[in-house]
This record gives C-alpha cells, sequence and structure tokens, in this order.
C-alpha cells in the first residue's frame, strides 16, 4: 500500500496528459458540470448574460482564476497550514480576482464597467472554493490547473449558451452584430419581409428571471440525453 | 499538524507576498486606467453630439477620441447665475481638485446647493462650423444616480443630441435610457421652452406624446427611470437657465 502511495506521489508530477488527464476537462463540461449538474455559480450565471461579449469576458476571467487558484493551491498544499486553509484559499483566490480586474480595466475599460461588480464577486463564486477543497488539496499542480481549466470552460459553457439565447431574443444581435429586428440596420429586417413581420424582439428575455429559465431548461436537455445525471443532484 | 508560530510566519509571508505584487500592479497599470477612463468620459460627452461627429463613435480609438476633444469641444464652467468661471474661480472652489470642466467631480456638484454648483459647459465646434452646446444634467434613477449630456443647437432651445448613462438601472428596462437609441433619440429636435420664451422642459409621458414639441414616450416597465428622466432634465436644465437666456440674447443680437 506504501508503495502505491509513493507511486502517485511521484509518477504525475510530470506534465503528462493522458486518458484521466483529459478526462479532467472535458467531465466538467458535461457529466460533472458546475453550473447545471452542481447548481453552482448560479447568480453570475444569471447577472452577466443579458450580452454574448459579457458572457464570454466573464468566462475568461472565472477559468483564468480557478485555473491559477488550482495551481496555486495545489503548489502550496504541503505547507498550508490545516486550521487556516479556508483563508489561504481565499486569499489566493482574492489576489487572482483583483490581479484579473485590474488587467481587464487597462485592456478594455468599457467591459470592465459594464461588468462592474461581478468580476470583483468571482471571490465569493462557489465553483473556485469547491474546486480547491475538493480537488487542489489533494492533486498536484499540474492536475490541478487542468481541472481548474475544465471547470472555467463548464461554467463558460452554459454562460455562453444562455447569453447567446438572451441576446439573440432580446436584443436581436449577437456580439453586437445586429441580426433581426424591425429596423433597417438589421440583417433580417422585420419590417421589410413580409412573413417575419409578426416577430418582435422579446424585452422579457433580458430580463433575470428569463436566463433562470434558460438554465433550467438546459438542465433539462442535458438530463434528457444523459441518463446517468438523473438524481445525482 | 503544524505549530503556532509557523502558522503566523506563513500568513506574514503570504500577505506581504501579495501585498506587494498587488501593489506593483496598481501602481504599473495606474496611467493606462487613468487614461483609459479619461477617454471613456469624454467618449460619454461626444456621444450627445454623436450625430455630428461624422464617424461611428463606437469604433473611434483612444486617440482619436482626446484629438476630436482637443481640436472640436471648447470647455467652460458656469454657475446658476450664467456666470463663467476663470481656472482660478474652480479651483478655489473645488479645493484646488479641478481647473477645467473636465476634472469636475460631478457627483460632488450635484450634492451642492444650487448657488454654488459648478455647471460644465462643452462647446463642440461642428464640421459646418456650427456651435453645438452640451450640458450636463444628474439625477436619480431606480436604483442609483442617473446623468446626461445634452446638446442644444446653436438656438439655445432645440435638443440636436442627447446621452444618457447609468450607474446600476435595470438591463432591459430602466437600462434602456442608454442602450435603446430609438428611444433617447426621441428627445432629438425637442424644445426647452415654448412659443412664449418660457421654460418647459421636456416631459417623460406614458401613454401617449401630447405635446410633441415637450414630450416623449416613456420606456413601459421602467416607470421610475423614466420619471427619473423626467426629473432630472426639469431640474438640471433650470440650473442653466441664467446662463442659456444670456446666450440666447446675445444670439439674437447677433441676428439683428
Amino acid at each position: 500500500m506504501a508503495e502505491v502511495q509513493d507511486l502517485i506521489k511521484k509518477e504525475p508530477s510530470a506534465f503528462s496528459f493522458g486518458k484521466s488527464e483529459r478526462k479532467l476537462i472535458t467531465d466538467p463540461i458535461n457529466d460533472n458540470n458546475p453550473v447545471t449538474v452542481q447548481i453552482l455559480g448560479v447568480c453570475s450565471a444569471l447577472a452577466v448574460t443579458t450580452l454574448l461579449t459579457k458572457a464570454i469576458v466573464m468566462g475568461i476571467a472565472v477559468t483564468l482564476v480557478t485555473a491559477f487558484s488550482n495551481m496555486f493551491t495545489a503548489m502550496l498544499r504541503d505547507y498550508i497550514p490545516k486550521s487556516i486553509r479556508m483563508i489561504v484559499q481565499l486569499v489566493i483566490i482574492a489576489f487572482l480576482v483583483t490581479v484579473v480586474e485590474l488587467a481587464l480595466k487597462a485592456v478594455n475599460y468599457p467591459i470592465w464597467k459594464e461588468l462592474s461588480v461581478f468580476i470583483g464577486l468571482i471571490i465569493t463564486n462557489c465553483i473556485l472554493m469547491g474546486r480547491l477543497e475538493a480537488f487542489a488539496m489533494s492533486n498536484n499542480p499540474w492536475r490541478s490547473f487542468l481541472d481548474g481549466i475544465g471547470n472555467g470552460l463548464g461554467y463558460s459553457a452554459i454562460l455562453i449558451i444562455v447569453a447567446a439565447v438572451r441576446e439573440l431574443f432580446g436584443k436581436g444581435s449577437l456580439l453586437g452584430f445586429k441580426i433581426i429586428g424591425p429596423s433597417a440596420e438589421y440583417v433580417l429586417n422585420t419590417n421589410s419581409i413580409s412573413w417575419l413581420n409578426w416577430y418582435t424582439p422579446n424585452n422579457l428575455v433580458i430580463l433575470s428571471p428569463a436566463a433562470m429559465f434558460l438554465v433550467a431548461i438546459i438542465i433539462w436537455l442535458q438530463r434528457a440525453k444523459n441518463r446517468k445525471l438523473i438524481d445525482i443532484s | 499538524m503544524h505549530s503556532t508560530g509557523y502558522i503566523i510566519r506563513f500568513t506574514i509571508v503570504m500577505t506581504v507576498i501579495v501585498a506587494f505584487v498587488l501593489a506593483l500592479m496598481v501602481s504599473g497599470l495606474k496611467p493606462i486606467h487613468t487614461e483609459n477612463e479619461e477617454v471613456y468620459n469624454k467618449k460619454g460627452i461626444l456621444s450627445a453630439v454623436a450625430e455630428q461627429l461624422g464617424k461611428d463613435i463606437n469604433t473611434m480609438s483612444n486617440k482619436e477620441v482626446q484629438e476630436v476633444f482637443s481640436s472640436q469641444i471648447e470647455q467652460k464652467v458656469v454657475n446658476s447665475k450664467g456666470e463663467e468661471l476663470t481656472p482660478d474661480q474652480i479651483k478655489a472652489a473645488t479645493d484646488g481638485a479641478a481647473d477645467k470642466a473636465e476634472d469636475l467631480d460631478l457627483s460632488k456638484e450635484s450634492k451642492k446647493p444650487e448657488g454654488e454648483k459648478l455647471l460644465p459647459v462643452y462647446t463642440f465646434k461642428g464640421k459646418d462650423n456650427k456651435m453645438y452646446n452640451i450640458l450636463y444634467v444628474r439625477g436619480k434613477g431606480l436604483w442609483d444616480e442617473i446623468w446626461g449630456y445634452i446638446t442644444l443647437d446653436s438656438d439655445w432651445n432645440t435638443i440636436a443630441g442627447e446621452a444618457f448613462d447609468h450607474k446600476g438601472e435595470t438591463p432591459g428596462l430602466g437600462a434602456e435610457i442608454k442602450e435603446n437609441k430609438a428611444w433617447y433619440t426621441q428627445f432629438t429636435g425637442k424644445k426647452l421652452y415654448d412659443q412664449s420664451g418660457a421654460y418647459k422642459s421636456v416631459a417623460v409621458v406614458k401613454g401617449g406624446v401630447k405635446i410633441p414639441d415637450h414630450q416623449v414616450d416613456a420606456i413601459s416597465g421602467a416607470t421610475i427611470t423614466g420619471n427619473g428622466v423626467d426629473e432630472m432634465l426639469e431640474r438640471g436644465l433650470k440650473y442653466y437657465e441664467a446662463y442659456i437666456q444670456k446666450n440666447k440674447k446675445s444670439v439674437q443680437e447677433v441676428k439683428q
């Protein structure tokens, strides 16, 4: 038994990328999605999904923070005193979130302004703390990093789907490109195309409750396709 | 199990490292942040003359914004008596924080009593050499502050452009005052004064516009934000009353 543990301790320190590493990334995107299976991080999923750009930037920010906070925690896991581990994890998360926020403020000020408090609120996103406690404290840095990337991508995927639906049906645009709406600025002008003249952008989709319904529909569809998820949460 | 001494040492080292890196980053990025903020605010002002700019404001680079602002905009600060203030007077009134309109802390100014308020006025020189006057208003929406820039045509009466912004109105409802072009462009062409010259402002009304010169249609679902805009315009533009009257008079004298 001791030999096996030694083996596990020595072997994975290399940057290998085998089947189990791939699973670290793909698992949180579908079978163990943080939003739709673990139902974590729903608050920000409702708040920042009115526009696709916002969702993408938020997704990138969360992915970076989960990946690097996982990595740093895993690197320090043997040195972190157990009695203050939560505080240390929180400092790591808060540090990275501040770095991301400062960088975003320098790179794209208007987006930073729009996301405002929600970037800062990544600190309280349950996905992060959950991953640090459940994974990074007992795995090596490389695997933890991949796990962070996977969970970040799983979160981003849901955000992007919800935001795409909300922006398209609420504002008639995607990433700011005007697609369908009642004026000549749009690609599909509902005033001039006769079989589309019943269509109007639905303002309800922009409001937060719509995101709640969309997340619920995604959960339903995912479970209808992926039967083994039924009853696990 | 770690000793108490180790825990304390660990905490101190961690805090020092984190604080040092963050401090370095904040001071290193400060110039970029300040410039970004400046351009963002200037873009806010320029979007009130978006129609007269001759190019799409959303695609303008930081440099272009600075250039247009320095070459085509003239800034002044006036008080509610309509007097223009010199840089020294502005400095005295703001405790040295600002000496021109763009540096004013507008949130602070909005809380001062009427007589002490400093009001920014930006004059935009259009391509056709026409002068547009951009005035600033600030009020309360549903959740937080809302503000806007109102452009008056050279007759100091007709609205030629407008841009609203807000701190935290609901997306899809109150936030439409900034996002929904079809809504805010309703203000263009409205008039502040009626035929007899009495101050009327522009009201945000429900259920259809009855006085086309002085009313715009409200956003459904955003009653309180709409009322906020209404109140903000009525009160905010009134502060400029003396200044507007003074300029109106000089415009009429030139005409005669």
